[in-house]
């Protein structure tokens, strides 16, 4: 069994004529955090999409366990999905749900455990981010950070093998964020999952993350350890990682020449 | 030169017009497409009933009120209205046939999936879309659950079974209120009021062929409801435009509805 849980081989997707990504190649190694990292647009969030089935590539495959993601029927998609979780940019909490009833959802749908069960491993999921006390609490009553962190507490309600993060840093406040960091971190190392974060956060990822790929134009434009990616001297890896205003990025949307515009008026 | 431009501009409306064709059929070949896998996803309402029964209160219990409160004013409108016709014709005491005929035949089914549409159907288009917009269908289907088996389906069946008891109740209220109106305030015989309306209307043609008609439209503006929600583009905008067909839709669909099974039910 390779040591990759997740493998992007050659894959290349796009829609309404246009190309998103060409021929990428990625490899998630078991009981790691691997972000990927890019300019807004790039395409980060559709490789998770495209990891976790719900859209098919246009060429190239998607492994996950060993398993051609788009070649499985429906209820294959949904057996690798369940040893998955998903932590999404805004919670996705059920909101006419409280927040036990969240974090229990999936364990009621894909178990059959009985209520007092359910509910020492809701405490204990709760519990593990912090929040057993908000536990009969809904969705609109809690804060942005806190929301997160119960989407968490749910994505990992099964143990899953695969835990992806959708932008879960954006928006939080600097104790909010680093509690959503060195949670990913050690929920990931409890579970010896994998966890597979897209980010623009570059400081708090590189302080978990074991391997980052940086996307751009539709390829993995760089790769590595996030130290060899602090030193690294690729235009597009320097101007991201140093916040430059100016480079590969450029600061001005194309257009014609300015004092020629100013004369004309 | 101005012939050319007529030309182009001929041409691009003629696009547009195909275009906008093209888009509703795929719209409803999409919809048939949601029906199809409602039916298919729907032994889970049935197996976990309290699904159901949760969305029976909010599309169902919570729509009492303003059938109740219509279906009152609507009997007691037709009483007048009919009184003074029948009158001059020297048939006021048929008041009680008359509203109980136009209530269980046409509308009470029609007024009710009318009302329903835009009561219920609006706030299931508006859940559905912004439970769309937020990510709580696509967490659902991360979480390896179908969001049409536990989201579409148990509030479609909710619509199906409580649009004929709503349509009973609209048109029992409807009678009371025409009672109401013509025995003790117009003078009609009591009597005569009951007992030509249990002479003249049959259980058949006319009580359950109304029942029917109301099964129809229950399938119709709640499947109308739920496409237009799942369908609705993740924006403010999108879902505030999704409502707005929801009920322009539901409503044309269920008079043209009611006209084919009205045709049908009467040449049968």
């Amino acid at each position: 069994m390779t040591n990759n849980i997740v493998e992007i081989d050659n894959l290349s997707f796009g829609y309404k004529g246009r190309l998103l990504h060409k021929s990428i190649n990625m490899a998630f190694p078991r009981g790691k955090v691997v972000a990927i990292m890019g300019g807004s647009g790039s395409g980060k969030t559709t490789l998770l999409r495209l990891i976790g089935g719900q859209i098919r590539p246009n060429l190239g495959e998607v492994r996950v366990n060993g398993k051609v993601m788009h070649e499985q029927d429906r209820a294959g998609i949904y057996q690798l999905r369940s040893k998955m979780g998903m932590l999404f940019q805004h919670g996705a909490l059920f909101t006419d749900l409280s927040v036990f009833e969240n974090v229990a959802f999936p364990m009621r749908e894909h178990t059959d455990l009985n209520e007092a069960m359910i509910k020492d491993l809701v405490l204990m999921k709760l519990n593990a981010v912090g929040l057993r006390g908000a536990y009969n609490l809904m969705p609109n009553e809690l804060s942005g950070g806190m929301a997160r962190r119960v989407s968490l507490a749910r994505a990992i309600a099964l143990d899953p093998d695969i835990i992806m993060y959708d932008e879960p840093f954006a928006g939080l406040d600097p104790i909010s964020l680093r509690v959503i960091c060195e949670l990913i971190r050690s929920l990931n190392d409890a579970l010896g999952a994998t966890s597979i974060i897209v980010t623009h956060d570059v400081q708090d990822t590189f302080s978990i993350a074991d391997y980052v790929y940086f996307v751009a134009n539709g390829e993995v434009a760089a790769e590595g350890t996030p130290h060899d990616l602090m030193q690294s001297t690729l235009p597009f890896v320097h101007q991201f990682v140093h916040a430059e205003k100016d480079g590969p990025v450029p600061f001005h949307y194309p257009a014609g020449d300015y004092r020629a515009e100013l004369m004309h008026e | 030169m101005i012939r050319s431009s007529l030309l182009v501009s001929v041409i691009r409306t003629l696009r547009g017009i195909g275009n906008r064709m093209i888009e509703r059929i795929w719209r409803l070949g999409a919809g048939a497409r949601l029906f199809l896998l409602t039916i298919i996803y729907s032994g889970d309402c049935f197996r976990r009933f309290h699904l159901t029964i949760r969305e029976i209160y909010s599309t169902g219990v919570m729509s009492l009120l303003i059938i109740i409160v219509s279906g009152f004013f609507v009997g007691m409108v037709l009483a007048l209205q009919g009184y003074y016709t029948l009158q001059k014709y020297g048939s006021s005491e048929a008041i009680g046939v008359l509203v109980a005929l136009s209530l269980l035949r046409e509308l009470g089914p029609v007024v009710t999936a009318l009302l329903f549409a835009g009561r219920a159907g609006t706030a299931i288009t508006a859940e559905i879309g912004l439970m769309k917009a937020t990510e709580q269908l696509s967490a659902m289907e991360m979480m390896a659950v179908s969001p049409i088996a536990r989201v579409i389906a148990p509030r479609f069946w909710a619509g199906v079974i409580s649009m004929p008891i709503l349509a009973t109740i609209f048109s029992m209220v409807g009678i009371l209120g025409a009672y109401l109106v013509a025995v003790p305030v117009i003078g009609v015989d009591e009597g005569a009021f009951w007992s030509q309306m249990q002479a003249n209307v049959d259980i058949h043609i006319d009580i359950v062929n109304g029942i029917i008609k109301s099964f129809v439209f229950g399938i119709a503006c709640t499947m109308i409801a739920l496409f237009e929600g799942f369908d609705a583009p993740p924006t403010a905008e999108g879902v505030s435009r999704a409502t707005t067909r929801t009920v322009v839709t539901s409503s044309l669909v269920v008079l043209g509805l009611d006209f084919v099974l009205t045709s049908f039910m009467l040449t049968v």
